[in-house]
Protein backbone atom coordinates (compact mmCIF):
# COMPACT_ATOMS: atom_id res chain seq x y z
CA UNK A 1 0.00 0.00 0.00
CA UNK A 2 1.05 3.52 -0.74
CA UNK A 3 2.63 5.89 1.63
CA UNK A 4 1.97 9.33 2.63
CA UNK A 5 4.71 11.77 3.36
CA UNK A 6 4.46 11.49 7.20
CA UNK A 7 4.50 7.74 7.30
CA UNK A 8 7.72 7.58 4.48
CA UNK A 9 9.99 10.02 7.17
CA UNK A 10 8.80 7.63 10.11
CA UNK A 11 9.60 4.36 8.30
CA UNK A 12 13.13 6.12 7.23
CA UNK A 13 13.90 7.32 10.65
CA UNK A 14 13.00 4.01 12.18
CA UNK A 15 15.05 2.03 9.48
CA UNK A 16 12.00 -0.12 8.82
CA UNK A 17 10.70 -0.53 4.84
CA UNK A 18 7.27 0.64 5.70
CA UNK A 19 5.16 2.47 8.37
CA UNK A 20 1.21 2.82 8.56
CA UNK A 21 -0.65 5.06 10.63
CA UNK A 22 -1.59 3.88 13.89
CA UNK A 23 1.88 2.42 14.00
CA UNK A 24 4.61 2.76 16.48
CA UNK A 25 8.09 3.04 15.94
CA UNK A 26 11.30 4.29 17.83
CA UNK A 27 12.84 6.39 15.62
CA UNK A 28 15.90 8.07 15.62
CA UNK A 29 16.10 11.67 15.65
CA UNK A 30 17.50 13.91 13.33
CA UNK A 31 17.66 16.86 15.49
CA UNK A 32 16.75 17.81 19.09
CA UNK A 33 16.00 21.49 19.79
CA UNK A 34 15.24 23.21 22.88
CA UNK A 35 14.68 26.60 23.95
CA UNK A 36 14.58 28.93 27.36
CA UNK A 37 11.24 27.93 28.14
CA UNK A 38 11.86 24.61 29.76
CA UNK A 39 15.46 24.04 29.02
CA UNK A 40 16.36 24.66 32.64
CA UNK A 41 14.17 21.97 33.37
CA UNK A 42 15.26 19.42 30.86
CA UNK A 43 18.71 20.48 33.01
CA UNK A 44 17.56 19.59 36.30
CA UNK A 45 16.14 16.36 35.21
CA UNK A 46 19.50 15.62 33.28
CA UNK A 47 21.20 16.16 36.81
CA UNK A 48 19.17 14.05 38.68
CA UNK A 49 19.74 10.89 36.85
CA UNK A 50 22.17 8.78 38.26
CA UNK A 51 24.33 7.97 34.65
CA UNK A 52 23.49 11.20 32.75
CA UNK A 53 25.22 11.01 29.21
CA UNK A 54 24.03 12.60 26.16
CA UNK A 55 23.51 10.30 22.85
CA UNK A 56 24.96 12.86 20.38
CA UNK A 57 25.98 16.59 21.08
CA UNK A 58 25.56 17.51 17.60
CA UNK A 59 22.45 16.37 17.17
CA UNK A 60 21.29 19.56 20.15
CA UNK A 61 20.65 22.89 18.45
CA UNK A 62 19.72 25.24 21.93
CA UNK A 63 18.41 28.64 21.47
CA UNK A 64 17.71 31.48 24.15
CA UNK A 65 14.35 33.47 22.07
CA UNK A 66 11.65 33.81 24.99
CA UNK A 67 13.27 36.36 27.07
CA UNK A 68 16.21 38.28 25.11
CA UNK A 69 17.54 40.62 26.40
CA UNK A 70 16.49 38.59 30.36
CA UNK A 71 13.85 40.84 32.11
CA UNK A 72 14.42 39.62 35.60
CA UNK A 73 16.88 37.94 37.58
CA UNK A 74 14.75 34.42 37.65
CA UNK A 75 15.12 34.46 33.77
CA UNK A 76 18.65 35.26 33.88
CA UNK A 77 19.03 32.13 36.21
CA UNK A 78 17.46 29.82 34.41
CA UNK A 79 18.92 30.96 30.77
CA UNK A 80 22.64 31.26 32.67
CA UNK A 81 21.64 27.29 33.76
CA UNK A 82 21.17 26.59 29.92
CA UNK A 83 24.24 28.12 28.77
CA UNK A 84 26.72 27.21 31.44
CA UNK A 85 25.40 22.99 30.54
CA UNK A 86 25.78 24.09 26.53
CA UNK A 87 28.93 25.24 27.39
CA UNK A 88 30.20 22.44 29.74
CA UNK A 89 28.76 19.75 27.06
CA UNK A 90 29.87 21.12 24.12
CA UNK A 91 26.09 21.67 22.71
CA UNK A 92 25.41 24.43 19.78
CA UNK A 93 23.56 27.29 21.33
CA UNK A 94 22.60 30.63 20.13
CA UNK A 95 21.13 33.65 22.16
CA UNK A 96 19.95 37.07 19.76
CA UNK A 97 19.96 34.76 17.25
CA UNK A 98 16.12 35.18 16.62
CA UNK A 99 13.45 32.82 16.91
CA UNK A 100 14.09 29.02 17.49
CA UNK A 101 11.78 28.10 14.66
CA UNK A 102 13.11 30.55 12.42
CA UNK A 103 16.65 30.04 13.60
CA UNK A 104 16.25 25.83 12.66
CA UNK A 105 14.58 26.72 8.86
CA UNK A 106 17.80 29.03 8.46
CA UNK A 107 20.42 27.36 9.25
CA UNK A 108 19.30 23.42 9.99
CA UNK A 109 16.05 21.84 9.36
CA UNK A 110 16.62 19.58 5.54
CA UNK A 111 13.83 17.95 4.07
CA UNK A 112 12.88 14.10 5.09
CA UNK A 113 14.24 14.91 8.41
CA UNK A 114 12.51 13.68 11.77
CA UNK A 115 13.23 16.75 14.64
CA UNK A 116 12.10 16.63 17.88
CA UNK A 117 11.64 20.55 19.40
CA UNK A 118 10.79 21.03 23.44
CA UNK A 119 7.97 23.66 21.85
CA UNK A 120 4.82 23.22 20.10
CA UNK A 121 5.76 25.11 17.34
CA UNK A 122 8.19 22.92 15.63
CA UNK A 123 5.58 21.50 13.64
CA UNK A 124 7.11 24.63 11.44
CA UNK A 125 9.56 22.54 9.50
CA UNK A 126 7.25 21.19 7.10
CA UNK A 127 7.97 23.81 5.23
CA UNK A 128 11.45 22.69 4.33
CA UNK A 129 9.86 18.90 3.83
CA UNK A 130 10.72 17.58 7.25
CA UNK A 131 8.61 16.44 9.95
CA UNK A 132 9.28 18.08 13.02
CA UNK A 133 7.12 18.12 16.43
CA UNK A 134 6.51 19.63 19.77
CA UNK A 135 7.53 17.45 22.85
CA UNK A 136 7.77 18.29 26.36
CA UNK A 137 11.00 18.60 28.40
CA UNK A 138 11.00 14.40 29.63
CA UNK A 139 10.55 13.71 25.86
CA UNK A 140 12.86 15.95 25.16
CA UNK A 141 15.49 14.41 27.84
CA UNK A 142 14.88 11.03 26.91
CA UNK A 143 15.75 12.09 22.79
CA UNK A 144 18.56 13.86 24.52
CA UNK A 145 20.11 10.51 26.17
CA UNK A 146 19.34 8.12 23.83
CA UNK A 147 18.90 9.79 20.24
CA UNK A 148 15.97 8.15 19.96
CA UNK A 149 12.41 8.49 20.47
CA UNK A 150 8.92 6.98 20.09
CA UNK A 151 6.17 7.92 17.91
CA UNK A 152 2.57 7.07 16.89
CA UNK A 153 2.40 7.10 13.29
CA UNK A 154 -0.01 9.96 12.63
CA UNK A 155 -3.24 9.74 10.15
CA UNK A 156 -2.77 13.01 7.22
CA UNK A 157 -5.60 15.19 6.41
CA UNK A 158 -4.53 16.48 3.22
CA UNK A 159 -4.80 20.03 2.12
CA UNK A 160 -5.09 20.54 -1.53
CA UNK A 161 -4.61 24.32 -2.71
CA UNK A 162 -6.00 25.54 -5.65
CA UNK A 163 -5.69 29.14 -7.01
CA UNK A 164 -4.21 31.99 -6.07
CA UNK A 165 -4.32 34.22 -2.67
CA UNK A 166 -5.68 38.17 -3.97
CA UNK A 167 -3.65 41.41 -3.83
CA UNK A 168 -3.01 41.68 0.42
CA UNK A 169 -4.11 38.28 1.15
CA UNK A 170 -1.68 36.31 2.90
CA UNK A 171 -0.84 32.81 3.70
CA UNK A 172 -1.43 33.67 7.56
CA UNK A 173 -5.23 34.34 6.50
CA UNK A 174 -4.81 31.16 4.87
CA UNK A 175 -4.34 28.90 8.00
CA UNK A 176 -6.18 30.61 9.78
CA UNK A 177 -9.25 30.28 8.06
CA UNK A 178 -8.05 26.54 7.24
CA UNK A 179 -7.98 26.44 11.39
CA UNK A 180 -11.61 28.43 11.35
CA UNK A 181 -12.75 25.27 9.29
CA UNK A 182 -11.54 22.55 11.05
CA UNK A 183 -11.43 23.58 14.67
CA UNK A 184 -8.86 23.82 17.30
CA UNK A 185 -8.78 20.52 17.79
CA UNK A 186 -9.73 19.45 13.73
CA UNK A 187 -6.07 17.72 13.53
CA UNK A 188 -5.31 16.34 16.77
CA UNK A 189 -3.05 13.88 16.07
CA UNK A 190 -2.40 14.11 13.11
CA UNK A 191 -0.05 15.60 10.25
CA UNK A 192 -1.26 18.39 7.50
CA UNK A 193 -0.02 17.92 4.63
CA UNK A 194 -0.43 20.98 2.09
CA UNK A 195 -0.35 19.85 -1.76
CA UNK A 196 -1.82 21.31 -5.29
CA UNK A 197 -0.90 23.53 -8.27
CA UNK A 198 -1.00 26.21 -6.04
CA UNK A 199 2.20 25.48 -4.20
CA UNK A 200 4.18 26.99 -6.77
CA UNK A 201 2.33 30.49 -5.52
CA UNK A 202 3.52 29.98 -2.10
CA UNK A 203 7.03 31.42 -1.14
CA UNK A 204 9.29 29.87 1.21
CA UNK A 205 8.18 32.50 3.70
CA UNK A 206 4.64 31.50 3.23
CA UNK A 207 4.98 28.06 3.51
CA UNK A 208 7.04 28.68 7.16
CA UNK A 209 3.84 29.99 8.12
CA UNK A 210 1.63 28.49 7.09
CA UNK A 211 3.06 25.01 9.04
CA UNK A 212 3.86 26.94 11.62
CA UNK A 213 0.12 27.40 12.86
CA UNK A 214 -0.83 24.04 12.37
CA UNK A 215 -0.11 23.17 15.75
CA UNK A 216 -3.44 25.41 16.44
CA UNK A 217 -5.57 22.66 15.11
CA UNK A 218 -3.80 20.22 16.92
CA UNK A 219 -1.85 18.63 14.44
CA UNK A 220 1.26 16.98 15.38
CA UNK A 221 3.28 18.38 12.47
CA UNK A 222 3.17 20.02 9.54
CA UNK A 223 4.69 18.65 5.44
CA UNK A 224 4.82 20.04 2.00
CA UNK A 225 6.61 18.84 -0.70
CA UNK A 226 9.94 19.42 -1.37
CA UNK A 227 9.77 22.07 -5.06
CA UNK A 228 12.24 24.27 -6.64
CA UNK A 229 11.32 26.86 -4.20
CA UNK A 230 12.23 24.55 -1.19
CA UNK A 231 15.78 23.63 -3.00
CA UNK A 232 16.37 27.39 -3.70
CA UNK A 233 16.05 27.97 -0.28
CA UNK A 234 18.62 25.46 0.52
CA UNK A 235 20.68 26.77 -1.77
CA UNK A 236 20.76 29.96 -0.31
CA UNK A 237 20.80 29.10 3.83
CA UNK A 238 24.51 27.07 3.73
CA UNK A 239 23.40 25.06 0.53
CA UNK A 240 22.00 22.28 2.56
CA UNK A 241 21.53 19.08 0.83
CA UNK A 242 17.77 16.91 2.05
CA UNK A 243 18.19 13.86 3.88
CA UNK A 244 15.44 12.43 1.39
CA UNK A 245 12.31 13.95 -0.43
CA UNK A 246 9.14 12.27 -0.27
CA UNK A 247 5.59 12.91 -1.99
CA UNK A 248 2.61 10.74 -0.81
CA UNK A 249 2.29 7.96 -3.17
CA UNK A 250 -1.45 7.91 -5.51
CA UNK A 251 -2.33 5.43 -3.58
CA UNK A 252 -1.49 6.70 -0.21
CA UNK A 253 -4.76 6.75 2.40
CA UNK A 254 -5.56 9.96 3.87
CA UNK A 255 -7.96 10.69 7.14
CA UNK A 256 -9.76 13.47 4.47
CA UNK A 257 -8.90 15.68 2.23
CA UNK A 258 -10.34 19.54 1.58
CA UNK A 259 -9.96 21.51 -1.77
CA UNK A 260 -9.05 25.36 -0.24
CA UNK A 261 -9.28 27.45 -3.54
CA UNK A 262 -7.13 30.00 -2.97
CA UNK A 263 -8.84 32.90 -4.33
CA UNK A 264 -12.19 33.01 -2.40
CA UNK A 265 -9.54 33.24 1.03
CA UNK A 266 -10.26 37.00 2.57
CA UNK A 267 -8.32 39.14 5.01
CA UNK A 268 -9.91 37.38 8.47
CA UNK A 269 -8.84 37.47 12.47
CA UNK A 270 -9.08 35.33 15.45
CA UNK A 271 -11.18 36.84 17.85
CA UNK A 272 -10.30 36.37 21.58
CA UNK A 273 -9.96 33.76 23.14
CA UNK A 274 -9.39 30.92 20.44
CA UNK A 275 -7.62 30.55 17.30
CA UNK A 276 -10.53 28.77 15.79
CA UNK A 277 -12.64 31.58 16.39
CA UNK A 278 -12.27 33.68 12.76
CA UNK A 279 -14.30 35.92 11.40
CA UNK A 280 -13.64 38.45 8.51
CA UNK A 281 -11.43 41.31 9.25
CA UNK A 282 -14.04 43.19 7.76
CA UNK A 283 -16.57 42.15 10.36
CA UNK A 284 -14.25 43.78 13.26
CA UNK A 285 -13.84 47.28 11.63
CA UNK A 286 -14.65 48.70 14.81
CA UNK A 287 -12.26 46.88 17.51
CA UNK A 288 -10.25 49.90 18.88
CA UNK A 289 -6.30 48.83 19.42
CA UNK A 290 -3.87 49.43 22.06
CA UNK A 291 -1.11 47.55 20.46
CA UNK A 292 -0.10 46.39 17.30
CA UNK A 293 2.44 43.47 16.81
CA UNK A 294 4.25 42.35 14.02
CA UNK A 295 6.95 39.14 14.48
CA UNK A 296 6.90 35.74 16.00
CA UNK A 297 7.66 32.68 14.32
CA UNK A 298 4.39 32.98 12.34
CA UNK A 299 4.99 36.24 10.66
CA UNK A 300 8.34 38.13 11.54
CA UNK A 301 10.29 37.19 8.37
CA UNK A 302 11.22 39.68 5.81
CA UNK A 303 8.12 39.48 3.37
CA UNK A 304 5.59 40.30 6.25
CA UNK A 305 7.81 43.43 7.05
CA UNK A 306 8.30 44.22 2.96
CA UNK A 307 4.57 44.35 3.28
CA UNK A 308 4.12 45.90 6.20
CA UNK A 309 6.69 48.90 5.38
CA UNK A 310 4.88 49.13 1.76
CA UNK A 311 1.55 50.10 3.97
CA UNK A 312 3.20 52.32 6.61
CA UNK A 313 5.51 54.14 4.33
CA UNK A 314 5.31 57.87 5.02
CA UNK A 315 2.43 57.13 7.56
CA UNK A 316 1.84 57.30 11.54
CA UNK A 317 1.15 55.20 13.91
CA UNK A 318 -1.90 56.38 15.32
CA UNK A 319 -1.87 58.27 18.74
CA UNK A 320 -1.50 56.33 22.20
CA UNK A 321 -1.46 53.25 19.92
CA UNK A 322 2.05 51.11 20.53
CA UNK A 323 3.30 49.21 17.44
CA UNK A 324 6.02 46.89 18.25
CA UNK A 325 8.03 45.12 15.20
CA UNK A 326 10.19 42.22 15.61
CA UNK A 327 11.86 40.19 13.16
CA UNK A 328 11.98 36.72 13.60
CA UNK A 329 15.70 36.76 13.41
CA UNK A 330 19.38 38.50 12.93
CA UNK A 331 19.30 37.44 9.47
CA UNK A 332 15.87 39.01 8.85
CA UNK A 333 16.78 42.47 11.02
CA UNK A 334 20.00 42.55 8.58
CA UNK A 335 18.23 41.87 5.69
CA UNK A 336 15.54 44.63 6.61
CA UNK A 337 17.76 46.86 7.62
CA UNK A 338 20.06 46.72 4.27
CA UNK A 339 16.92 47.15 2.11
CA UNK A 340 15.80 50.34 4.71
CA UNK A 341 12.93 48.90 6.17
CA UNK A 342 13.24 49.25 10.03
CA UNK A 343 13.80 53.38 9.13
CA UNK A 344 10.23 53.16 7.46
CA UNK A 345 8.88 51.49 10.92
CA UNK A 346 10.71 53.89 13.08
CA UNK A 347 9.69 57.30 11.08
CA UNK A 348 6.34 56.25 11.38
CA UNK A 349 7.03 55.50 15.16
CA UNK A 350 7.12 52.01 15.57
CA UNK A 351 9.12 50.33 18.14
CA UNK A 352 11.15 48.54 16.73
CA UNK A 353 12.96 45.77 18.47
CA UNK A 354 15.84 42.73 18.49
CA UNK A 355 15.19 39.28 17.74
CA UNK A 356 12.86 37.29 19.77
CA UNK A 357 9.44 36.16 20.78
CA UNK A 358 8.19 38.97 22.51
CA UNK A 359 4.72 39.79 23.68
CA UNK A 360 3.33 36.25 21.28
CA UNK A 361 4.50 34.49 24.13
CA UNK A 362 2.86 37.21 26.96
CA UNK A 363 6.50 37.84 28.65
CA UNK A 364 9.64 40.06 28.06
CA UNK A 365 7.77 42.87 26.07
CA UNK A 366 4.97 44.43 25.26
CA UNK A 367 3.05 42.79 27.38
CA UNK A 368 -0.88 44.74 27.82
CA UNK A 369 -2.70 45.56 30.68
CA UNK A 370 -6.24 45.07 32.11
CA UNK A 371 -8.93 45.98 28.82
CA UNK A 372 -6.49 46.36 26.62
CA UNK A 373 -6.59 45.16 22.85
CA UNK A 374 -3.55 43.83 21.08
CA UNK A 375 -3.73 42.91 17.38
CA UNK A 376 -1.22 40.36 16.71
CA UNK A 377 0.72 38.51 14.24
CA UNK A 378 1.42 35.75 17.17
CA UNK A 379 0.42 32.55 17.36
CA UNK A 380 -1.85 32.61 20.34
CA UNK A 381 -4.60 34.72 21.50
CA UNK A 382 -5.67 32.49 24.29
CA UNK A 383 -7.03 34.25 27.32
CA UNK A 384 -4.27 36.09 29.22
CA UNK A 385 -1.33 34.78 26.95
CA UNK A 386 -0.11 38.46 25.99
CA UNK A 387 -0.34 39.75 29.27
CA UNK A 388 -3.21 40.73 32.07
CA UNK A 389 -5.69 38.24 32.12
CA UNK A 390 -8.36 40.49 31.30
CA UNK A 391 -6.93 41.46 27.67
CA UNK A 392 -7.83 40.46 24.72
CA UNK A 393 -5.63 39.82 21.65
CA UNK A 394 -6.66 39.60 17.65
CA UNK A 395 -4.78 37.45 15.39
CA UNK A 396 -4.39 38.85 11.83
CA UNK A 397 -2.03 39.29 9.19
CA UNK A 398 1.17 41.42 8.70
CA UNK A 399 -0.96 43.54 6.35
CA UNK A 400 -4.19 43.81 8.97
CA UNK A 401 -1.82 44.43 11.66
CA UNK A 402 0.23 47.70 10.15
CA UNK A 403 -3.15 48.84 8.30
CA UNK A 404 -5.00 48.61 12.27
CA UNK A 405 -2.07 50.15 13.90
CA UNK A 406 -2.16 53.14 11.70
CA UNK A 407 -5.69 53.64 12.25
CA UNK A 408 -5.95 52.69 15.84
CA UNK A 409 -8.40 50.26 15.06
CA UNK A 410 -8.66 46.67 13.42
CA UNK A 411 -8.41 47.45 9.58
CA UNK A 412 -8.45 45.87 6.37
CA UNK A 413 -5.12 46.95 4.99
CA UNK A 414 -6.62 46.53 0.88
CA UNK B 1 -7.79 -2.48 38.93
CA UNK B 2 -7.19 0.61 40.44
CA UNK B 3 -10.14 2.36 41.90
CA UNK B 4 -10.61 5.86 43.77
CA UNK B 5 -13.36 8.07 44.43
CA UNK B 6 -13.24 11.93 44.35
CA UNK B 7 -14.96 15.40 44.40
CA UNK B 8 -15.00 17.25 40.82
CA UNK B 9 -14.14 20.27 39.77
CA UNK B 10 -15.80 21.35 36.47
CA UNK B 11 -14.19 22.99 33.11
CA UNK B 12 -15.40 23.80 29.89
CA UNK B 13 -13.79 23.25 26.32
CA UNK B 14 -10.04 23.78 25.37
CA UNK B 15 -8.80 24.75 28.38
CA UNK B 16 -5.64 25.82 27.18
CA UNK B 17 -1.67 25.53 28.37
CA UNK B 18 -1.54 29.07 29.02
CA UNK B 19 -4.79 28.80 31.83
CA UNK B 20 -3.08 25.57 33.69
CA UNK B 21 -0.01 27.64 34.08
CA UNK B 22 -0.08 31.51 32.41
CA UNK B 23 3.45 32.32 31.43
CA UNK B 24 4.58 35.01 33.34
CA UNK B 25 5.04 32.27 36.54
CA UNK B 26 6.68 29.83 34.51
CA UNK B 27 10.64 31.23 35.44
CA UNK B 28 9.59 30.37 39.37
CA UNK B 29 11.97 28.22 40.77
CA UNK B 30 9.56 25.35 41.43
CA UNK B 31 6.25 23.76 40.79
CA UNK B 32 5.52 24.46 44.54
CA UNK B 33 6.62 28.25 43.63
CA UNK B 34 3.56 27.92 40.77
CA UNK B 35 1.24 26.37 42.53
CA UNK B 36 -1.41 29.17 43.32
CA UNK B 37 -1.53 30.11 39.92
CA UNK B 38 -2.34 27.32 38.45
CA UNK B 39 -5.56 28.12 36.17
CA UNK B 40 -6.06 31.97 37.23
CA UNK B 41 -6.80 33.38 34.12
CA UNK B 42 -10.43 31.35 34.17
CA UNK B 43 -11.03 31.05 37.87
CA UNK B 44 -7.97 33.02 40.28
CA UNK B 45 -9.65 30.66 43.32
CA UNK B 46 -9.33 27.49 42.07
CA UNK B 47 -5.86 26.27 42.72
CA UNK B 48 -6.50 27.73 46.50
CA UNK B 49 -9.76 25.50 46.60
CA UNK B 50 -8.49 21.87 45.41
CA UNK B 51 -7.77 19.14 47.92
CA UNK B 52 -5.39 16.38 46.52
CA UNK B 53 -7.63 13.69 45.42
CA UNK B 54 -9.95 15.70 43.71
CA UNK B 55 -10.50 15.22 39.90
CA UNK B 56 -11.02 17.71 37.07
CA UNK B 57 -13.74 17.17 34.58
CA UNK B 58 -13.47 18.88 31.20
CA UNK B 59 -14.49 19.21 27.76
CA UNK B 60 -12.28 18.95 24.46
CA UNK B 61 -8.90 19.59 23.49
CA UNK B 62 -7.64 19.73 27.78
CA UNK B 63 -4.28 21.12 27.12
CA UNK B 64 -3.92 22.80 24.00
CA UNK B 65 -1.06 25.19 23.13
CA UNK B 66 2.37 25.29 24.11
CA UNK B 67 4.50 21.96 24.99
CA UNK B 68 5.39 23.78 29.00
CA UNK B 69 5.30 20.67 31.02
CA UNK B 70 5.07 22.88 33.71
CA UNK B 71 1.00 22.52 32.99
CA UNK B 72 0.44 18.64 33.73
CA UNK B 73 3.32 19.08 36.59
CA UNK B 74 1.04 21.83 38.35
CA UNK B 75 -2.28 19.76 37.81
CA UNK B 76 -0.20 16.87 39.65
CA UNK B 77 1.29 19.22 42.21
CA UNK B 78 -1.95 20.13 43.50
CA UNK B 79 -3.27 16.18 44.44
CA UNK B 80 -5.34 16.06 41.95
CA UNK B 81 -5.74 12.56 41.51
CA UNK B 82 -6.97 12.33 37.47
CA UNK B 83 -8.14 14.58 34.49
CA UNK B 84 -11.46 13.03 32.94
CA UNK B 85 -11.55 14.91 29.45
CA UNK B 86 -13.78 14.09 26.35
CA UNK B 87 -10.42 14.64 24.02
CA UNK B 88 -6.51 15.92 24.76
CA UNK B 89 -4.46 17.89 22.74
CA UNK B 90 -1.39 15.60 22.09
CA UNK B 91 1.54 17.28 23.53
CA UNK B 92 -0.24 17.54 26.83
CA UNK B 93 -1.86 13.66 26.48
CA UNK B 94 2.36 12.94 26.30
CA UNK B 95 3.67 15.00 29.08
CA UNK B 96 0.69 14.19 31.28
CA UNK B 97 1.40 10.34 31.10
CA UNK B 98 5.60 11.94 31.39
CA UNK B 99 4.90 13.41 34.14
CA UNK B 100 2.73 10.63 35.84
CA UNK B 101 -1.02 12.39 35.59
CA UNK B 102 -3.29 9.84 34.70
CA UNK B 103 -5.71 10.99 31.97
CA UNK B 104 -9.17 9.61 30.74
CA UNK B 105 -10.87 9.73 27.86
CA UNK B 106 -14.86 10.13 28.13
CA UNK B 107 -17.20 12.27 26.19
CA UNK B 108 -20.33 11.86 27.97
CA UNK B 109 -19.89 12.25 31.84
CA UNK B 110 -19.95 16.06 31.48
CA UNK B 111 -23.88 16.47 30.80
CA UNK B 112 -24.89 14.32 34.04
CA UNK B 113 -22.00 15.94 36.68
CA UNK B 114 -21.81 19.44 38.08
CA UNK B 115 -19.20 20.62 40.43
CA UNK B 116 -18.47 18.98 43.74
CA UNK B 117 -20.11 15.65 42.76
CA UNK B 118 -18.56 12.43 43.79
CA UNK B 119 -17.45 10.15 41.33
CA UNK B 120 -15.85 6.59 42.02
CA UNK B 121 -13.18 5.87 38.90
CA UNK B 122 -12.44 2.05 37.97
CA UNK B 123 -8.92 2.77 35.75
CA UNK B 124 -9.43 1.31 32.64
CA UNK B 125 -13.00 -0.61 33.48
CA UNK B 126 -15.87 2.59 34.23
CA UNK B 127 -16.60 5.77 36.08
CA UNK B 128 -19.79 5.65 38.26
CA UNK B 129 -21.43 8.60 38.85
CA UNK B 130 -25.10 9.01 40.60
CA UNK B 131 -25.87 5.20 39.76
CA UNK B 132 -24.41 5.53 36.21
CA UNK B 133 -21.51 3.65 34.70
CA UNK B 134 -19.24 5.61 32.26
CA UNK B 135 -17.39 3.48 30.18
CA UNK B 136 -13.79 4.43 29.97
CA UNK B 137 -10.93 2.34 27.48
CA UNK B 138 -7.84 0.78 28.99
CA UNK B 139 -4.45 2.37 28.47
CA UNK B 140 -1.64 0.15 27.64
CA UNK B 141 0.47 -1.73 30.17
CA UNK B 142 3.87 0.31 29.31
CA UNK B 143 1.79 3.67 29.82
CA UNK B 144 0.34 2.35 32.85
CA UNK B 145 4.11 1.37 34.22
CA UNK B 146 5.06 5.02 33.50
CA UNK B 147 1.75 6.27 35.42
CA UNK B 148 2.60 3.90 38.31
CA UNK B 149 6.43 4.90 38.98
CA UNK B 150 5.44 8.10 38.68
CA UNK B 151 6.46 9.23 35.00
CA UNK B 152 8.94 8.38 32.82
CA UNK B 153 12.20 9.62 34.14
CA UNK B 154 11.19 7.31 36.96
CA UNK B 155 10.27 4.58 35.43
CA UNK B 156 13.14 4.06 33.26
CA UNK B 157 14.89 4.89 36.49
CA UNK B 158 12.89 1.29 38.30
CA UNK B 159 13.73 -0.21 34.90
CA UNK B 160 17.48 -0.67 34.39
CA UNK B 161 19.00 2.48 36.83
CA UNK B 162 20.69 3.45 33.34
CA UNK B 163 19.14 6.53 32.94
Amino acid sequence: MGMTIAEKIVALAAGVPEAKAGDIHTVELDYLMSNDGTTHLTVDMYNSLKHPRIADKNKLVWIVDHNVPCDSPKTAASQKKMRDFAKLNGITFYEGEGVCHQVMAEKYVCPGQLIFGADSHTCTYGALGAFGTGVGCTDYLYGMVTGKSWVLVPETLRFVLTGELSHGVTARDLILTIIGKIGANGANYKAMEFTGPAMKTLSMSDRLSICNLCVEAGAKTALMEVDEITLEYLAQHGGRTPKACFTSDPDAVFAAEYEINLSEVVPVTAKPHFVDNIAPVSECADVAIDEAFLGSCNNGRLEDLRLAAEIIRGRKVAPKVRFLVVPASREVYNAALKEGLLNVFMEAGAIVMNPNCSVCWGSCQGVIGEGEVLVSTGTRNFKGRAGDKNSFVYLASAATVTASAIAGKITQAF
Amino acid sequence: MEQFSGKIWVLGDDIDTDIIMPTEYLALKTIDDMRPYAFSPLRPELAGRICPGDIIVAGKNFGCGSSREQAPEVIKALGIRCVIASSYARIFFRNAINNGLLLIENSEIQKAVKEGDEIEVHVGEYILHDGVKYPVSSLPQNLLDILDAGGLVKAMQRLNGIV
